[in-house]
């Protein structure tokens, strides 16, 4: 496919990068210097100009395009972008914005601005803040099927009741399937006799109750698995709406905001969200509001700095979970290295929302196991697919190693795959495949 | 502005004018009633004439007034309003009173007395100083002219003004703010008179309805003394949370089946007419989800509940006592009367035991639900307050919480809040004076007990109507003297426009900065 990226920011490239492999992809940029750098980096053609001019468009032959993706760092110019594009071409439109205003217009009216798939940056990253709270070691977790099917990675640490199980033995819940271990970087597909070692990061595909129930199995002092305490510092767009969205989950989180203004605003916006006015790195404050006790503090200030700060801070006092939103890639790393759980570069998070996104247009979803190493799909089994009516046995005969079938949803029902179960048209399969097999799987399907 | 008063007084008493004018349109009823029954025509014919002479010479103290008109001038112009509504409201029963051989025997035919009469009429009150309530001494069209003065005042004699007269649309919404119902106006349309006219016509349709009701009831012979007088009468005075009655034992006259049937619309007259303005729209979701909607079936329930218990137990309330039916009747048909304000009575509840009658005086704080015709303090104001009560605690262990004190979805603006302390504050505090001024005064060569003198200040106060003992249901306010009734006619003025308008009026900084 011929993907046109618009904007060479990390968002852009890093979705140039991804894409590169498998499509042939133009880049736009406005800056001369970000454009000579990429055409050596990546193996992409690449258009200096303003991507809302549209002889710019034009110039990177947009009507021959498949996929237009505007990923500059500015909302307004990201749609107009879309618009411009629309006029001389019929490829699929792509958005990136930042805040939740335009998404939320979108998503009343989808296809308005010429956008016909919008990525909401904060609302991206607002939403890996959520996984991370309801499930407290998973490492990276995501739906699938309209939240019906849900994949989550677990770390096996030292004192986990399965260390040291066989597969069989550890996959006790009916919905639930092991898909595979990551072991030292490699992704093995797992059969029932493999033994579970300390360190091995395991995926598992099943029902979210399944997933939730498989919770106290990885790690026993979790108790069912619910976190209660949610501390969210810093009342940013991305801190707000993970309050929001926490706040639907029927969580209470509390939100700590300096701005008495701002807090003011959020308490009115956030029912279940107990909005404190304070300064995070107060150690009085953080003492009378028993911040050590919480379960999670989520460092969702506008630096990076002080971010790492509250961190650290929380930490100290005995905050058993600390995620921190880190504006700057380079410092993930490092940032985790110091102490912090988790890093969130909302960048990275919205990158590889429209790397799978653009992937394959008929693998409905994707999430990204190890960069390079495996994904999880979503597929949904046409008519004339090469497995249709098949029962999962025969399929598997066909599929390429490396590609295991985590669930399927049938009419929006989960559905347990068992070597008996035929696979029908409409069905939606989620399967996990290690990179290798992702070319071949595609042919297939 | 003259004289160095910041009030185009001129301004505000000219619109007064118009409206004392205006109320000679519903004078003609009882004029009509009284060409119908051959009796009590001249009374009415003179007020007429006064009303109109009254209004068309106040109304030239200034050309234009509506342009005029600004915050100040509308406090005075809804003040004066149902203050000079209510004089002119009166004349009818002095003028009976002297005028007619039948009147000279009505203790109305006193102009205090005759105040009081009016003034808790159009307030809504139905607190009566009607020495023997009947037709002996009042002719029928007198005793329609009392029903339908609580029925102008229900819905507001302001806005019927605002929807009928067109000067009035600048100025309207604060004119209507000042008088309406709780804290707060709900605008519905664009226009005010628009606003104005939807309420009036829901108010209109659902008296409409309960007259229907009424008579359809007579015809069936399930309520023979319930004849088209007494409907429409009865339906003047339900939906504005009025109460008075041209029978002298209230609703009591009447079968269980029309006490049944009133209870509906009474609980209808507490609901905050613009949800029945959702409702005709189909909205029915704002409807279910208005907070104070909820809480104000929780607090009837609630009310009746507690008094079933107590009736139904009290062998002292013999009929009641072991009866199922007629207690949870009356517990029903008189928790929704006092809550809403209405003042109906089913049953003589000052025969009632001590804790019941307890329960009845404190419910008489509650009140209907803003922008509904019920007086007292309101169930919104109530629930801010307590709602921020509980902020207050909260915040005690969390100094640093933001927490806005939230009515459903909506939060409350803290500028909001401070005006329902200060308003219900200064309602406790008229009801604490109120109570000792009454109490002091006394009953010349009676006994007025603190309850009883509680029972009157909070029920003129609140709009509801009667009291316990001696100003009980089935008895009157005739034995207070003079100063105590000029007292309560302030009190009823001050409680049915919610304190501020008037209060504002005494304050020197109204006038002069």
């Amino acid at each position: 496919m011929r993907v046109v990226v618009v904007g060479a920011g990390e968002v852009g490239s890093s979705i140039a990068a991804s894409l590169a492999d498998s499509h042939d992809v133009i880049v736009i940029d406005v800056d001369e210097d970000r454009v000579e750098q990429l055409t050596y980096a990546e193996d992409v053609l690449t258009v200096e100009g303003d991507g809302t001019d549209l002889e710019t468009l034009e110039d990177a032959d947009v009507a021959s395009a498949d996929i237009i993706i505007a990923s500059t760092n500015d909302d307004e110019t990201n749609l107009v972008v879309c618009g411009t594009a629309k006029t001389v071409s019929t490829a699929f439109t792509i958005a990136r914005v930042q805040t939740r205003g335009f998404y939320r217009t979108w998503r009343r009216s989808q296809g308005v601005f010429g956008v016909d798939f919008m990525v909401c940056t904060d609302l991206l990253t607002a939403q890996s803040i959520v996984r991370i709270v309801g499930m407290p070691t998973a490492r990276d977790v995501d739906l699938f099927a309209d939240g019906k099917v849900q994949m989550a990675e677990f770390e096996v640490l030292a004192d986990s009741p399965i260390a040291g199980q066989t597969v069989r033995e550890a996959d006790r819940f009916p919905e639930l399937t092991f898909v595979a271990v990551i072991r030292d970087g490699t992704v093995e597909i797992v059969g029932g006799d493999s033994r579970i070692r300390v360190g091995d990061k395991v995926v598992v595909i099943g029902s979210p109750d399944s997933v939730h129930a498989f919770v106290p199995a990885v790690v026993p002092e979790d108790g069912d698995g619910e976190v209660d305490g949610v501390v969210i510092v810093g009342g940013s767009s991305v801190g707000a709406t993970a309050a929001e969205l926490l706040g639907d989950r029927g969580f209470s989180p509390r939100l700590v905001e300096q701005d008495p203004d701002r807090a003011r605003e959020l308490a009115e916006a956030l029912p279940a969200t107990t909005v404190l006015e304070a300064d995070a790195t107060d150690e009085e404050f953080l003492e009378r509001e028993h911040i050590g006790d919480a379960d999670l503090v989520v460092a969702a200030l506008d630096s990076d700095e002080r971010n790492l700060l509250v961190s650290l801070l929380t930490k100290r006092i005995g905050t058993r979970r600390t995620v921190a939103i880190v504006d700057d890639p380079a410092y993930v790393d490092l940032f985790e290295a110091v102490g912090v759980d988790v890093g969130l570069n909302p960048r990275e998070v919205t990158a590889e929302e429209i790397t799978r996104f653009t992937r394959e247009r008929q693998m409905e979803n994707v999430a990204i196991i190890e960069p390079g190493a495996a994904e999880v799909l979503e597929v949904e089994i046409t008519a004339d697919s090469a497995i249709v009516d098949e029962t999962i046995a025969e399929a598997m005969t066909d599929l390429p190693d490396g590609v295991v079938i985590g669930a399927i949803t049938r009419n929006g029902d989960f559905v347990t795959p068992r070597g008996d179960t035929v696979l029908a048209a409409g069905d939606h399969v989620i399967a996990f495949v290690r990179e290798d097999a992702l070319d071949d799987l595609t042919a297939i399907l | 502005m003259s004289r160095g008063l910041r009030v185009d007084w001129r301004a505000g008493i000219s619109l007064t004018g118009r409206v004392i004018k205006w109320l000679s349109v519903p004078l003609l009823f009882p004029v009509a009633v009284a060409l119908y029954y051959g009796r009590g025509l001249a009374p009415f014919l003179i007020t007429v004439v006064v009303a109109v002479v009254v209004g068309a010479t106040l109304e030239r103290l200034h050309d234009d007034p509506s342009e005029a008109l600004g915050a100040r001038e509308g406090f005075l112009m809804v003040a004066t309003s149902w203050l000079f509504v209510s004089l002119v409201g009166a004349l009818p029963y002095v003028l009976e009173g002297t005028m007619t051989s039948y009147g000279a025997a009505s203790t109305l035919r006193l102009p205090v007395n005759a105040l009081f009469e009016s003034m808790s009429g159009f307030t809504t009150t139905g607190s009566t100083v009607m020495g023997s309530i009947g037709f002996d001494h009042h002719s029928r069209a007198l005793m329609m002219w009392r029903q339908e003065s609580q029925w102008l005042g229900g819905m507001g004699i302001i806005v019927l003004a605002i929807a009928i007269l067109p000067e009035l649309s600048a100025g309207g919404a604060q004119l209507m703010d000042a008088e309406a119902p709780g804290p707060g106006l709900e605008k519905l349309t664009p226009r005010i008179a628009e606003t104005a006219r939807t309420l009036w016509g829901i108010y209109i349709g659902l008296t409409v309805l309960e007259i229907v009701g009424l008579t359809l009831f007579n015809q069936l012979g399930m309520a023979p003394e319930m004849g088209v007088y007494n409907a429409v009468a009865h339906g003047f005075t339900t939906m504005p949370t009025g109460g008075f009655s041209p029978e002298a034992r209230s609703i009591e006259a009447f079968t269980a089946v029309v006490q049944w049937f009133i209870v509906p619309f009474m609980v209808f007259a507490g609901i905050n007419f613009a949800l029945f303005w959702h409702l005709v729209r189909g909205d029915w979701q704002t409807v279910a989800a208005d907070v104070e909607f909820r809480a104000y079936f929780g607090i009837l329930g609630t009310v009746a509940v507690v008094l079933l218990g107590l009736l139904y137990t009290d062998p002292d309330v013999a009929p009641l006592a072991g009866a199922l039916e007629p207690a949870v009747r009356h517990a029903v048909f008189q928790a929704v009367a006092i809550v809403t304000t209405t003042g109906y009575a089913s049953f003589d509840f000052a025969t009632w035991g001590q804790p019941a009658q307890y329960v009845l005086v404190a419910a008489m704080f509650i009140g209907g639900s803003a922008g509904s015709t019920g007086g007292s303090i309101k169930i919104v104001r109530w629930l801010v307050i307590v709602k921020s009560l509980g902020r207050e605690l909260f915040t005690l262990v969390h100094p640093d919480a933001v927490r806005p004190v939230r009515l459903g979805e909506r939060s409350v603006d803290e500028t909001a809040i401070r005006g329902i302390y200060t308003f219900t504050l200064l309602y406790l505090l008229l009801f604490v004076v109120g109570t000792a001024i009454v109490a002091i005064i006394g009953i010349p060569g009676g006994e007025l007990s603190a309850f009883e003198a509680m029972s009157a200040v909070a029920a003129t106060l609140g709009n509801v109507g009667p009291g316990i003992g001696v100003v009980g249901p089935m008895n009157h306010f005739i034995p207070f003297p003079a100063t105590s009734k000029l007292f309560m006619v302030f009190l009823m003025w001050i409680g049915r426009l919610e304190i501020f308008p008037v209060a504002v009026l005494l304050t020197r900084a109204y006038w002069r900065t």
